[in-house]
C-alpha cells in the first residue's frame, strides 16, 4: 500500500535534515503504529507523506499504490486515497463543516473521474457517520472547527476520514488533548473503518491508543530514522521503560 | 478658509460643463448648492479625506471613457419580487420600469416634479448640507445642484415590496448624475435595491430621513464593469427607535468612492453600514464612513471587507464620533483586507472621536493573506487549491455578506461573488 524507501528530508529555510532514510513499507488491512520521543520526525513523516509546504525531500521515495507521492500535489495525494487525521486540525472561520465535507468529497470524487455525490445522498451518509461519532447537527452546521472541543476537533477528523474513504490513513497524535472516553470514541471510528483494503499509520507518544487501535507492527522512530520494529509487545516495552533502553540498545 | 484659486478655477471649469436643471421646487436647493460648490471648490489630492483616492477621474471636466460590459449572467436581483425603477445612463426608462405605486409609498421623480412636493422641498439638499460638517463632501453638493433626475419616495407604512433601482450602462462615455430622496414616516419600513453601474462616470446622492421607528434596509451592487467610474453619497439621519442597515457589495470598477454620512438624532436607534468589494488589477475602492452620534443610547456597526489582488487598491476612512450627551453609545468598527498578493494594497484610516464619558466604542483594522494552514488543510482533503482558495476568500468576505438580514438578497450577492471569484482564479 505505502512504500516509503531511503527517505530524506529536510527544511526548506534551514540546512537541518529532519528524516534521515525512513523505510516502511505498511500493506493493505494493516496497521502500523510509530512511536517516538518528541523530535524524532514522527509528524514531519506525515506532513511529508501529505505535501505541506516547507520541507525538501533531498532523496528517498514514497509510493502509495505504485503512485509517487512526492510528484504529487496535496489533493492529487488525498484524491489517490491518502488522508492526515491532523494533530492539530486547523480552524477554519466562515466555512461551514457540511459545506467543506460535501466539496472535499466530490472533489476527490471527480479526480477520480467518478460521479458526483447528491446533497440527498450525502446528507444520509453524513448523518449516519456522525451519529457513530456522536457528532451532532450543530457540530456540522458550525465552521470547521471553530469553538470546537479537543475531542470534537479529533471526533471531525474521523468524520471527514469516514467520508472520504480513503485507501491510507495517517493519524498523526490522533490521542494528543483526549481524555479516556474521547480517545475511545476516536478509537471506535478507526476501527469501524479497518478493513482488508485500506492501510493504517498510527503516529503516537504513548501505548494507551494502541490498547484502543490494536497494530499489527509497531515502529520505533529516533532521530529521523526508524530504529526497531517489532510487534504490539513493543509498544509496551515503550510504555513500561521508556525510550532510553531501546535508544541504548540500537545505538 | 478660502479654497486655494487653483482649485476654484477646477471647480468653475466643471460647473461651466455642466447644464442646471432649472423651473421647479428644487431650485432655490439647487442655487443654494451651486453657491456652496463655488466656495467650497471640488475635492483635490490635497484634501484630508482625499489623500488615498485621486479625485481627478470623478471631477474633470471629460467624462473618462468606461467600456460596456455584455453580461449573460442574470441582473443579481432578478429572483426578487420589487418595484423595479430603471435608468439607462441616468435617464429614466418608462418602458422597462414598473408603474411608480405602491401601498404606502408615494414615488415621484425629480425631473417630473414641477409642482410642489412639499415634503420633498424641505428635504432636498437638507441632509446633504448638513453632512458637509465637519468635513466637506463637494461632489455631493454638485450633485444637489446638477442631478438631472432621481427618485422621490415617501412611505407611510410597511411597504410590501422592495424598490429596485436598476441602473444600466450602455453608452462608453455616459455621466449620471441621479438624487435620491427617501422619507419614511414613524413606523414606516422600506427596502431600496440599487444594481448596476449606471453610466462611465456616476454621481449619486441617497438622502434618507429616518422618522421615530422607522427602519429603512439598504442593499446595491455596483455591476460589473471594469472601467466605470462611482462617486457615491449616503446622507441619512435617524429618529428614535429606529433603524438604518445598508449593505453595498462592490466587483470591480476602477474607481469607485463611496461615503456614508449618517447623524443619529434620536435616542435608541440603529445604523449599521457593511460592504465587500473584490478587485482584480485596475481596481480602486474608497469607503468613507462618518457616522454621529447625538443621543443616547444607540448602536452603530460598520463592517468592511476588500478582497485585493494585482495591485488593487482599497481604502477605508471611518469615523464615529460621539457628542457629548451621547451616553451609552455603542460604537464598533472593523474593516479588513485580504491581499491576494504582494501588490495590491489597503489604506485604512479608522477614527473615533468621543466627547461622552459612558460609552463602548472599538475599531480594529487588519490586512493579511490567505491563511497557508487552512489552504493546506482543505488541500488535504481534495479541494484543488483555486477552489479551496475561493472556499477561503468568500469565508473572509463572510462576516460582512452576513450583516445583510434577508436571506434572499444575501443569496444573491453571494452568487456574484462567487461568479466573480471563478472568473478570477489566478
Amino acid at each position: 500500500m505505502l512504500t516509503i524507501k531511503d527517505l530524506h528530508v529536510k527544511l526548506e529555510e534551514e540546512d537541518k535534515e529532519i528524516l534521515k532514510g525512513v523505510n516502511l513499507e505498511v500493506e493493505a488491512g494493516k496497521v502500523h503504529a510509530i512511536m517516538g520521543p518528541n523530535g524524532s520526525g514522527k509528524s514531519t513523516l506525515s506532513y511529508v507523506l501529505s505535501g505541506k509546504d516547507g520541507y525538501e525531500v533531498t532523496s528517498g521515495t514514497a509510493m502509495l499504490e505504485g503512485q509517487d507521492l512526492l510528484e504529487m500535489e496535496p489533493e492529487e495525494r488525498a484524491a489517490a486515497g491518502l488522508f492526515l487525521a491532523f494533530q492539530y486540525p486547523v480552524e477554519i472561520p466562515g466555512v461551514g463543516n457540511m459545506t467543506f465535507l460535501r466539496t472535499a468529497v466530490n472533489a476527490q470524487r471527480k479526480a477520480r473521474g467518478e460521479e458526483e455525490m447528491s446533497a440527498a445522498e450525502f446528507l444520509k451518509v453524513v448523518r449516519a457517520r456522525a451519529k457513530e461519532l456522536k457528532i451532532d447537527a450543530d457540530m456540522l452546521k458550525r465552521p470547521v472547527n471553530v469553538g470546537f472541543s479537543g475531542g470534537e476537533k479529533k471526533r471531525n477528523e474521523i468524520l471527514q476520514m469516514a467520508m472520504l474513504e480513503p485507501k491510507m490513513c495517517i493519524l498523526d497524535e490522533t490521542d494528543s488533548g483526549l481524555d479516556v472516553d474521547a480517545m475511545k470514541l476516536v478509537a471506535e471510528g478507526v476501527n469501524a473503518l479497518r478493513n482488508a483494503g485500506r492501510g493504517f499509520l498510527v503516529i503516537t507518544h504513548y501505548q494507551r491508543l494502541l490498547d484502543h487501535i490494536r497494530p499489527d507492527v509497531v515502529h520505533i522512530m529516533a532521530d529521523g530514522r526508524i530504529v526497531k520494529t517489532g510487534g504490539p509487545e513493543l509498544a509496551l516495552e515503550v510504555e513500561n521503560n521508556g525510550y532510553t533502553d531501546i535508544l541504548a540498545e540500537v545505538a | 478658509m478660502a479654497a486655494p484659486a487653483e482649485k476654484l478655477d477646477a471647480t468653475e471649469a466643471r460647473i461651466a460643463a455642466l447644464d442646471l436643471p432649472q423651473g421647479g421646487w428644487a431650485d432655490a436647493a439647487r442655487a443654494d448648492a451651486l453657491a456652496r460648490l463655488r466656495a467650497m471648490g471640488l475635492p483635490a489630492r490635497r484634501d484630508e479625506y482625499w489623500r488615498f483616492t485621486r479625485p481627478d477621474l470623478l471631477t474633470q471636466v471629460e467624462t473618462p471613457a468606461a467600456a460596456v460590459v455584455v453580461s449573460d449572467e442574470a441582473p443579481v436581483f432578478s429572483e426578487i419580487d420589487a418595484l423595479r425603477i430603471v435608468f439607462n445612463d441616468g435617464v429614466f426608462d418608462p418602458e422597462a420600469s414598473d408603474p411608480l405605486a405602491m401601498d404606502y409609498l408615494k414615488i415621484d421623480r425629480l425631473a417630473e416634479a414641477k409642482t410642489d412636493i412639499h415634503w420633498a422641498k424641505s428635504l432636498y439638499g437638507q441632509l446633504e448640507t448638513n453632512g458637509q460638517t465637519p468635513v466637506a463632501r463637494p461632489l455631493g453638493t454638485l450633485n444637489t445642484a446638477f442631478a438631472t433626475d432621481g427618485i422621490l419616495i415617501h412611505v407611510t407604512g410597511k411597504a410590501p415590496r422592495p424598490i429596485n433601482l436598476v441602473y444600466n450602462h450602455r453608452i462608453e462615455t455616459s455621466e449620471a448624475i441621479l438624487h435620491h430622496v427617501i422619507k419614511l414616516d414613524p413606523g414606516a419600513d422600506l427596502t431600496v435595491l440599487e444594481t448596476g453601474p449606471a453610466a462611465a462616470r456616476f454621481n449619486k446622492v441617497m438622502e434618507v430621513d429616518v422618522a421615530d421607528t422607522a427602519a429603512f434596509h439598504h442593499v446595491r451592487a455596483q455591476g460589473r464593469d471594469h472601467e466605470r467610474h462611482a462617486a457615491t453619497h449616503i446622507f441619512a439621519r435617524l429618529g428614535t427607535e429606529s433603524t438604518f442597515k445598508s449593505f453595498t457589495l462592490t466587483v470591480n470598477g476602477r474607481l469607485t468612492r463611496n461615503d456614508c454620512v449618517i447623524e443619529l438624532t434620536g435616542d435608541d436607534a440603529i445604523a449599521h453600514v457593511a460592504g465587500a468589494c473584490v478587485g482584480d488589477g485596475d481596481f480602486h475602492h474608497d469607503d468613507t464612513v462618518f457616522i454621529t452620534h447625538d443621543a443616547q443610547r444607540c448602536e452603530s456597526r460598520q463592517v468592511f471587507k476588500k478582497v485585493l489582488r494585482n495591485g488593487a487598491v482599497g481604502v477605508f476612512q471611518g469615523k464615529i464620533l460621539v457628542k457629548a450627551g451621547a451616553q451609552k453609545t455603542d460604537g464598533y468598527q472593523i474593516s479588513q483586507s485580504l491581499l491576494l498578493d504582494g501588490d495590491s494594497q489597503f489604506l485604512a484610516k479608522p477614527e473615533l472621536e468621543i466627547y461622552a464619558d459612558d460609552v463602548i466604542c472599538s475599531h480594529g483594522s487588519t490586512s493579511g493573506a490567505i491563511d497557508e494552514e487552512a489552504l493546506f488543510y482543505l488541500r488535504s482533503r481534495g479541494l484543488p487549491s483555486d477552489i479551496a482558495t475561493d472556499l477561503l476568500t468568500l469565508a473572509f468576505l463572510a462576516e460582512a455578506v452576513e450583516e445583510i438580514e434577508d436571506e434572499g438578497l444575501r443569496g444573491a450577492l453571494v452568487e456574484q461573488l462567487e461568479g466573480w471569484l471563478e472568473r478570477h482564479r489566478g
